[in-house]
């Protein structure tokens, strides 16, 4: 059984006892555990289920690899499923519980899953689920999505808030071990802004725990004062808690910071998304042990040998009291010699090498009384929920046992693979290392800058150094090289510190254990341990022709969990290669990609949530419209009011009594989101011209046209009215959403095309308030407010005029959107609500009244005004309109006018505009297509036209709709018939689109 | 004519360990122009009252100064009262070129942050260098704070001072007070 050794782990402190739960039952850590080391103190072996077979597992590792012990985690507000335990702190009063089982952890169904295992080949899903077809979204579907998945969905809203931090630095270090340390002091010597991440919250890596002797006192010490000495420099920043996420073009790196997961509810935000540009960085990431494939791998009790020693060292737990270890190389003696020495039972080391002699550690083991057992390994494990005991054989033979040990845990190591993540993310190329067997960064093709100079480096075990001297000179090089990249000095007097050298024996490459293995064993192998995939999963594949090793990850799900594949990418790919007899480096790896391990989606958002997910824009008479009834609706990133409801009336009442009260006394529309855009410049006539479809260079000053603007495609994006100030400036309206995207238009053809015209833009959108005064009663209002002339004769139809009314400044345009005599008036912003309220007074007893944008559009629909994304949708050109009138035919050239000459676009079987009358006074449902005779080739009624505004007018007392409707204008008179979506059919006659004032006489007067 | 009023009439903000408030209105005159050109360098010098700034600088004293906001624009200020006169002015010394001056001081919020930890708050909320060494006072930067366009620059240690559209003003209020939160603090500068 696992349990707490009296001999404390250095990074416990007994004296702060902390209680939490695991499936309800209350457990008892310390201070510094992990959720792992805390749940072996306690005996909980089994920790989770698998995701296909649901096979019992537990913990495997004990850092950000573990692919096994994933927890739901926390409550309510905190609840978060697939929690690494091994990256999970402790804190008192910690919740968690297993996940992927039912109905319980010890008991589950879903286990006979592994007795079908047989019938679970990998390609499973795509070999079973194709037929018969039907099957799939009424039987398989159902049944995967139940089975699918590991943790639950949170239900409740997170309480816990997340930010970003952009940084900028000379060199970001990843990774606090010795390499890390070591290169951020040689880095921070010099004189280079450095940044240092740790993910775990503690310095120094497994360093500490592998022991060593550094420039003549321990290892710890070294740390101790490296630490110290980093502390002491401004240039140098620490981070603990934080892990390098990822690396991207530029230099850009993601950091991510937990801050809170230890002490949750504390003040502050729970997660930092580090966003950091840095000229050089270095990944000082490590490297993670290998597990080795023999039946039996994955019952909770089997764990890498470095996981093991970790457990006993760092946190004085011990994983079983007789532990059989069982590797290929020098370093998991290490974990025998460390367990021996806290007391405990090694009843064998297996060592799949035959070695000449017995050197360092194997020496040292033997020196102990460890019996060690050259050229054997495990032929299988025995137990169920946990280790009962191993099956030895000959490494060299296929499985027969020459002896059973009893034991409750098995230390296994394949071997270390340097974690080349961070390296490999932005384009670093790999080598493989047949001393060590396994992949390491190629320095000479690093991933490059636009300069084309490497900027990253890796150092220490990142780079394939394993021994303690190689490590600390590899780091030390590693940031001399960057200094030297950022034409800095590193002073003579820094040198590497020196370690001491251990003797040790070469590890040899294991990839089967035994290495005839029969196809039974291999079926039991795990290499992937999440998603359930075996040595025999992967030699199908290759069987079966995915030969590629993107194809067989894909096939198999290997590499495909959570943990992405960081403890079974190289056993699996070994094992592809063995299957196709090809070498390793020729099959190569799959892509890496970011983040290294998961990061929360809360630190992506950062603080774009609830208020602040969002910029929402605000006009200068928002507060008056909220405290005035206003029912908002969003324009682009406006909220313009809708309508503006009184006591108990519906909007859609609101609506009608705001469109009679317009047409018949005076209605009041805030229009400050129309964008304006000052074009000024002696060309900037000519430039106009370009950009409308119309004439603008021949308007006279004082006067306003409206416009059209096309894309280069001819399509319609965006209208307005433009007017002329003076001799070279003009002030163009365009529609709320339209204003930046116009700008930016007009910019980019300056910019790019007619760079040496002469003319500036200026988006000056929000430096008005415009308020449309509109109705019969305009003018009367207006005059009472006192001022400047605002009669026909000095102010006609579209006409414009600076001045000042009730003591504002002011500008008036005399245009109309509505049919009606109607003006709209810019004051500045910073008076816009002085104004409305001026206007409401003068206006009362001439029924003032504002309106919102539900008003506005019935008003301009009875008069067949278009709408830019109503009548338009990026597919329609001003011909289908009938706006040909405004179409100049005097210019050379305007953006559209080519393509709009195109066969296409002069296809006269294109859809028009038409107004539509409904036989019965109904309103059409918006976006119904009309039907015509016969089916297409999908066996579909043909559609000869739709619905692209419709609305019910009270002014004519009936549903009034605009649609494009194929030979449209030849149509008048016909009867269309509309299938909408309630099962109803509505017929309506095609007739002109201006239902009201069809000669303009009522906004001409 | 009426007293102008700012969009947030000038709240304020002291919650978190950063005192957030809404200034203004601060005039402001957009200026676009060939800056080779000394007849435009020099209105723009009089009309402001300050220096011409150089590339990603600004030149502030009390109320008036002048950033450079990219190589052919850049914004005056002045008191809101002076605007116009100001406008005209400039206007008048400059209309026998090819330039474009326009008022903007409605078109925008302007906020002052003071801590000292004023470089963090900014760092949440804008790709900007802010170590101590590489973002001086005299600098100007017109970048984005989170997911809206920004201007801001550090007329004196512990201050910032930022301008951004005036119908965001709520949002930039709202994420500067978020930003400066107690127990968000990050330490890094």
């Amino acid at each position: 059984m696992s349990t707490r050794l009296a001999t404390p782990g250095r990074l416990i402190d007994t004296s702060q006892p902390m209680s939490f739960s695991f499936n309800g039952k209350k457990l008892r850590g310390y201070r510094g555990d992990t959720l792992a080391s805390a749940l072996l103190a306690n005996d909980q072996m089994l920790m989770g289920r698998s995701f296909k077979y649901h096979r019992p597992r537990g913990v495997v590792a004990s850092g950000a690899e573990e692919p096994n012990a994933l927890v739901n985690l926390g409550r309510e507000g905190r609840f978060e499923p697939n929690q690494r335990v091994t990256t999970t702190e402790l804190f008192d009063g910690l919740e968690a519980t297993s996940q992927n089982h039912w109905p319980s952890l010890e008991f589950d169904v879903g286990a006979i899953n592994a007795r079908l295992s047989r019938f679970l080949p990998a390609g499973f899903y795509y070999k079973m689920f194709m037929y018969p077809r039907s099957f799939w979204k009424h039987v398989y579907e159902p049944i995967i999505r139940h089975s699918a998945g590991l943790g639950k969905a949170p239900k409740e809203r997170d309480v816990d808030t997340y930010e970003h931090f952009h940084a900028f630095c000379d060199v970001l270090v990843v990774g606090g071990g010795v390499a890390g340390l070591q290169a951020a002091l040689t880095a921070g010597k010099a004189g280079a802004r450095v940044i240092l991440l740790e993910q775990t919250d503690h310095w120094g890596g497994r360093a500490p725990v592998d022991g060593g002797v550094v420039d003549g006192a321990s290892v710890d010490n070294f740390v101790d004062e490296t630490l110290k000495a980093l502390q002491s420099m401004d240039n140098v920043q620490l981070r603990l808690r934080t892990m390098g996420a990822g690396v991207y073009d530029h230099g850009y790196a993601l950091g991510y910071e937990r801050l809170t997961d230890h002490a949750p509810g504390s003040a502050g935000p729970r997660h930092r998304l580090w966003r950091i540009r840095a000229a050089q960085i270095i990944t000082a990431t490590g490297a993670i042990e290998r597990p080795l494939s023999f039946a039996g791998n994955d019952i909770p009790g089997v764990m890498l040998a470095s996981a093991v020693r970790d457990y006993v060292v760092n946190y004085g737990v011990s994983v079983g009291d007789r532990t059989v270890v069982v590797t290929n190389n020098d370093n998991a003696y290490l974990t025998a010699i460390a367990l021996k020495n806290s007391g405990l039972s090694v009843p064998v080391i297996l060592d799949a090498r035959v070695l000449p002699d017995d050197r360092g550690l194997v020496a040292q083991a033997k020196a102990l009384g460890i019996r060690v057992m050259m050229g054997h390994g495990v032929s299988s494990v025995k137990g169920g929920k946990r280790v009962t005991g191993v099956a030895i054989c000959s490494q060299a033979g296929e499985g027969a046992v020459l002896e059973e040990i009893a034991c409750d845990a098995v230390a296994m190591s394949g071997g270390w693979s340097p974690v080349v993540h961070l390296w490999s993310h932005c384009g670093g190329k790999l080598r493989w290392d047949t001393t060590h067997a396994c992949f390491s960064p190629d320095v000479d093709n690093p991933p490059k800058g636009a300069d084309g100079m490497g900027f990253v480096t890796p150092a220490g075990a990142a780079s394939g150094m394993f021994a303690l001297d190689d490590v600390l000179h590899d780091a030390h090089a590693a940031a001399e090289g960057v200094i030297t990249c950022l034409d800095m000095k590193l002073p003579k007097e820094v040198t590497s510190p020196v370690a001491e050298r251990r003797e040790e024996s070469p590890m040899a490459p294991v990839w089967m254990m035994p290495h005839g293995a029969s196809a039974k064993l291999r079926a039991k192998s795990w290499l992937d341990y999440q998603n359930d995939v075996k040595v025999s999963d992967v030699r199908l594949a290759a069987q079966e022709g995915f030969v590629s090793v993107e194809h067989a990850k894909r096939y198999t799900t290997l590499g495909m969990a959570t943990d992405q594949g960081k403890l079974s990418n190289i056993n699996g790919l070994a094992t592809l290669a063995g299957a196709l007899d090809q070498d390793i480096p020729s099959v190569g790896t799959t892509t890496f990609r970011p983040p290294y391990h998961p990061i929360s989606l809360g630190a992506i958002g950062g603080e774009a949530r609830a208020e602040i997910f969002q910029p929402l824009r605000r006009t200068p008479l928002h507060d008056w419209h909220e405290a005035n009834g206003a029912v908002f609706e969003p324009v682009g990133q406006w909220r313009r009011p809708y309508a503006f409801t009184r006591g108990s009336e519906s909007t859609h009442d609101a609506v009608m009594r705001e469109v009679t009260n317009t047409r018949e006394k005076l209605g009041l529309l805030d229009a400050s989101t129309l964008g304006k855009i000052i074009v000024k410049g002696p060309d900037a006539g000519k430039f106009l011209d370009m950009m409308y479809t119309n004439m603008m260079s021949t308007l006279k000053p004082g006067k306003c046209r409206y416009g059209l603007m096309c894309s280069e495609n001819g399509f319609l994006i965006d209208d307005g009215v433009v007017a002329r100030i003076d001799e070279d400036t003009w002030l163009c309206h365009t529609t709320t959403g339209g204003a930046e995207r116009i700008h930016a238009h007009m910019e980019e053809w300056l910019q790019t095309e007619w760079w040496d015209w002469q003319v500036y833009v200026a988006n000056v959108t929000e430096q008005y308030a415009q308020i449309a005064v509109v109705g019969p009663n305009a003018r009367q209002a207006l005059e009472r407010l006192g001022g400047m002339d605002v009669s026909k004769e000095a102010l006609g139809f579209m006409d414009w005029a600076d001045g000042t009314l009730g003591g504002f400044n002011c500008r008036v345009y005399r245009i109309s959107f509505s049919g009606e005599l109607s003006y709209e008036i810019a004051v500045d912003a910073s008076h816009g609500q002085a104004f409305w309220d001026a206007l409401m007074a003068v206006g009362a007893d001439l029924g003032a009244m504002p309106y919102g944008t539900e008003c506005l559009h019935i008003l301009r629909a009875e008069k067949g005004f278009i709408m830019i994304g109503d009548e338009t949708d990026g597919t329609v050109i001003p011909q289908d309109l009938g706006l040909n009138w405004a179409i100049s035919k005097k210019k050379d050239d305007f953006i559209g006018k080519r393509a709009q000459e195109r066969s296409h676009m002069t296809d006269p079987n294109r859809w028009k505009l038409v107004g539509l009358e409904t036989l019965d006074g109904s309103t059409l449902p918006d976006g119904a297509y009309a039907v015509g005779e016969g089916t297409n080739e999908n066996g579909q009624r043909n559609m000869i036209g739709r619905v692209t505004s419709t609305y019910h007018s009270p002014t004519l007392g009936r549903g009034i709709a605009m649609g494009l409707v194929h030979n449209g204008p030849d149509r008048m008179g016909e009867v269309l018939s509309f299938p909408g979506t309630d099962g109803k059919t509505y017929e309506a006659k095609i007739v002109d689109p201006v239902f009201y004032d069809k000669e303009g006489e009522k906004q001409n007067v | 004519m009426s007293d102008p009023v700012t969009a947030l009439k000038g709240a304020k903000g002291t919650a978190g360990f950063a005192t957030v408030t809404e200034i203004g209105p601060v005039g402001m005159i957009t200026l676009r122009g060939d800056f080779a050109n000394k007849a435009v360098v020099k209105a723009a010098v009089a009309a402001s009252g300050m220096t011409f700034p150089e590339q990603r600088r600004c030149a502030t004293q009390g109320d008036q100064g002048m950033a450079w906001m990219s190589p052919d624009e850049v914004l005056i200020m002045c008191p809101y009262a002076e605007v116009h006169d100001r406008l005209e002015n400039l206007q008048t010394a400059l209309a026998k070129h090819h330039a474009l001056a326009v008022n903007v001081s409605d078109a925008r919020a302007v906020f002052r942050v003071r801590s000292p930890k004023v470089r963090e708050v900014v760092a949440k909320l804008a790709p900007v260098d802010m170590d101590e060494a590489a973002f001086t006072i005299g600098m100007f930067r017109r970048t984005r704070f989170a997911q809206v366009p920004a201007a801001f620059w550090m007329p004196e240690a512990d201050v910032i001072q930022v301008v951004c559209f005036r119908s965001v003003a709520q949002y930039m209020f709202d994420i500067l007070n978020n930003a400066a939160k107690t127990g968000s603090e990050v330490g890094h500068f």
